[in-house]
């Protein structure tokens, strides 16, 4: 049986900011599924079914909110399903909306993703105490640190590698009117100097907490054929997850990661990524996490990633841009982050990025992490549709 | 559409506190079960999902301690919806149409122990303007259950407290027959009608126990299913609807969601010989029976149903794996189940199980 093929015809995200007072959950949450309805060009009525997903219900002190959001989202007798796969979460949301479609069980689905973290702390909510369970007291920041500093002990990589890697996604945010920040004075030596936070890492290499949204209508060939502006098509998604903490886990360069990225190439019929893929989102919410993925994805061999950051290969004018949108470190609402990084790799494919566009990017990367790196989600995108 | 059935299908024994054992720890037997049941281990599995609330565990991520005891290594293609199991089941079921996966595990638990429910689910309503006032399930369920008997008794058509005790007797007393049950044993409805008002017009027995509590299930396609299970129960059909959330635009007599849901699984095209429906309340049974247009020969929740365990984010798979477990048992052979979610039944999914003729 063939699946159908999907296409992104939609997408629309709001200005992502450190609180949005002057809207509730849901017109938080509408004012990007209208964006991505305009871009479009559908109404309400032209959607089969809704796929929502945001990271945990503590970060707004809402339990499942979908129920609540569902006359926001025109959702009022349609389908709508609620996922939650911890910080991969945007990724999936897109992935379990795609395959309703490539199902057949619906022809176009409206998928959104969002954080709202002005509503409650998103370091509380992840720090609560239960009996016999690790805690997480210190947020996430706190978790990752000790794998940066194996990263870096493990492949020799100086000390400035995260902080090049900032400034990099802290000036293409400026090329970004939807990013969360927008430092126009940002020098690298203000990034070197910023107060250390969890050793190695510094303030200005962590992801700001943003409020916001973002949502992509997909649709199928049909849909593809009456959209307005060119479809992004997706050419595979894979999600793959692994336990928490075991003996064997290899924190640095998770195994989960390195399997999704593969099924997902074979999906698509990648064989070189580096040479083959033009433009990667990579979620990246402490600095040094891109010269980790840049090896976990096999963007480079193991050891190698910080040269790649280092000779500026992941710059936008570079040869393998990542995170031409400013990133998760510009722009970080957690539920959403993942399906932004979806969003802007469709962007990129469709020619409909802006100023932050990669010249000639035909195929593109949308990557997204989660829990205690365990949790992956990615796709491939690409401007034309998959071989039949 | 691809033939996908359920194949396998366990439950904890449900209860009032399972203070002992972790949610992990209850979860794991009944993964085992299920695992067991089809002769597959967990890395053989194609696809896994799971349902469940970090809000009655009380911590963020609390689906990721479930995963550990899946035993995801080497690494698996897994996802996780925050809703009742049976819309995990959904998602599954997807998956296997689109030819990705041949099987999948599914599961969902939920332990309502260490907090109070009925004060938690106070938060899963709009923050802004209803949550505030914290009203209760019970209480939400009892504005429902007073506009069905107003309705009823307006239509002069026969819904009044007394069949409302009816559904509590029966179900409690067809939970005898089921070793997983919380609550088992009914006196007669007339008895029942004695019990004081727990929120009027429902008294205890209208409303589900509250208990902890754990549920799986496998899927297969195909030949693959016919390889693992006996009589494979086939889902012929299977969709879900959500309503408004707010009460008051609904008419809360009525679940239009459940008779479309319905209609789109093709449940009208032939006649069930069992349901089981999601109806944690009394009233809600007989919201859904006309809803469904099931009459009087079909069976209706043999198991006791969500009034003799409602074990939260389980119990909905639990009204899927009970009616395929009845298609392998060869004690129907077509039957329907529903799943609820929400308050006052505003999300609901039906599904069409059959099973080979024998």
């Amino acid at each position: 049986m063939t699946k159908e093929p999907v296409a992104v015809v939609g997408i629309g995200q709001t200005k992502h900011t450190a609180a949005r007072r002057d809207v509730s959950l849901a017109g938080l949450v509408r004012e990007a599924a209208v964006r991505a309805l305009e871009d479009a060009q559908l109404t309400w009525a032209d959607i089969d079914a809704v796929v929502i997903g945001k990271a945990p219900d503590f970060f707004e002190g809402v339990m499942m909110p979908e129920l609540y959001l569902a006359d926001a989202l025109g959702a009022v007798g349609k389908p709508m399903l609620r996922v939650h796969t911890a910080g991969s979460v945007g990724g999936s949301t897109a992935l379990v909306a795609s395959g309703l479609v490539a199902a057949r069980v619906h022809r176009t689905v409206l998928t959104l993703a969002f954080e709202k973290q002005s509503e409650s702390n998103a370091m509380w909510g992840l720090s609560l105490p239960i009996p016999f369970q690790q805690p997480l007291l210190a947020g996430a920041g706190g978790f990752f640190a000790p794998h940066v500093r194996a990263y870096m002990r493990r492949t020799g990589a100086p000390s400035g590698i995260g902080a090049l890697v900032a400034y990099k996604d802290r000036r293409n945010a400026l090329r970004n009117p939807y990013a969360h920040l927008h430092e126009h004075d940002l020098t690298l030596e203000k990034v070197r100097s910023s107060p250390m936070l969890w050793d190695p890492i510094r303030y200005s290499e962590t992801c700001p907490s943003s409020d916001g949204a973002c949502a992509m209508v997909l649709t199928d060939r049909a849909g593809a054929d009456r959209a307005p502006y060119p479809p992004a098509w997706m050419h595979g998604g894979a999600m793959r997850s692994e336990p928490t903490l075991f003996a064997g886990k290899d924190c640095v360069s998770p195994r989960a990661g390195q399997d999704c990225a593969a099924d997902v190439y074979r999906q698509a019929g990648i064989t070189d990524p580096r040479r083959e893929i033009d433009v990667v989102e990579m979620y990246v919410p402490f600095s040094w996490y891109e010269p980790m993925w840049l090896e976990n994805l096999g963007f480079a061999d193991e050891g190698e990633g910080w040269k790649l950051t280092e000779s500026g290969v992941t710059e936008i004018d570079g040869e393998l841009p990542v995170n031409p949108s400013g990133g998760v470190l510009s722009t970080n609402p957690i539920g959403a982050s993942g399906m932004l990084r979806f969003a802007e790799a469709a962007l990129q494919v469709r020619g409909r990025a802006g100023e932050h566009q990669v010249d000639g990017a035909r195929k593109a990367l949308g990557h997204a992490y989660g829990g205690g790196s365990q949790f992956f989600s990615m796709w491939v995108v690409a401007d034309t549709p998959p071989a039949d | 559409m691809r033939e996908v059935a359920i194949v396998a299908f366990g439950q904890s024994d449900h209860r009032r506190d399972s203070a002992e054992v972790s949610e992990v720890e209850m979860l794991m037997p009944v993964l085992h079960e299920v695992l067991d049941a089809v002769g597959l281990r967990a890395g053989e599995i194609d696809f896994t999902c799971s349902g469940s609330s970090d809000y009655l565990a009380g911590r963020a991520f609390s689906f990721t301690m479930a995963l550990d005891g899946v035993g995801a290594w080497p690494p698996i293609s897994e996802s996780h919806v925050e809703m009742d199991g049976a819309w995990a089941l959904y998602e599954a079921w997807t998956r296997l149409l689109t030819g990705e996966a041949e099987t999948a595990l599914v599961y969902s638990y939920g332990k309502s122990s260490p907090g109070d429910l009925r004060e938690v689910l106070t938060r899963q309503l709009d923050p802004y303007y209803v949550a505030p006032l914290w009203p209760d399930s019970v209480s939400l369920a009892a504005l429902q259950a007073q506009a069905l008997l107003d309705a009823e008794d307006a239509e002069d058509s026969g819904a009044d407290e007394r069949a409302l005790a009816a559904v509590a007797a029966r179900s409690r007393t067809a939970a005898e027959d089921n070793p997983h049950a919380q609550v088992t044993g009914s006196p007669p409805p007339e008895a029942l009608l004695n019990e004081p008002y727990l929120v009027r017009p429902l008294r205890r027995h209208d409303c589900p126990p509250v208990g902890d509590g754990a549920a799986a299930v496998v899927l297969a396609a195909g030949d693959t299913a016919r390889r693992l299970c006996r009589r494979p129960a086939w889902i012929r059909g299977m969709d879900h609807r959500t309503e408004a959330h707010s009460l008051g635009v609904r008419d809360l007599t009525r679940s239009p969601s459940t008779r479309l849901a319905a209609e789109r699984a093709g449940a009208f095209e032939a006649p069930v010989d069992l349901a089981e429906l999601h109806a944690p309340f009394t009233s809600q049974e007989l919201i859904l029976r006309r809803e469904l247009g099931l009459g009087e020969g079909v069976r209706v929740n043999p198991s006791g149903g969500a009034l003799a365990a409602n074990p939260m984010m389980a119990a909905g798979l639990i009204r899927l794996g009970e009616a395929a477990a009845a298609i392998h048992r060869g004690a129907a052979d077509r039957a329907l189940a529903h799943a609820t979610s929400g308050p006052c039944l505003q999300q609901n999914l039906v599904a069409v199980l059959e099973g080979d003729v024998l």
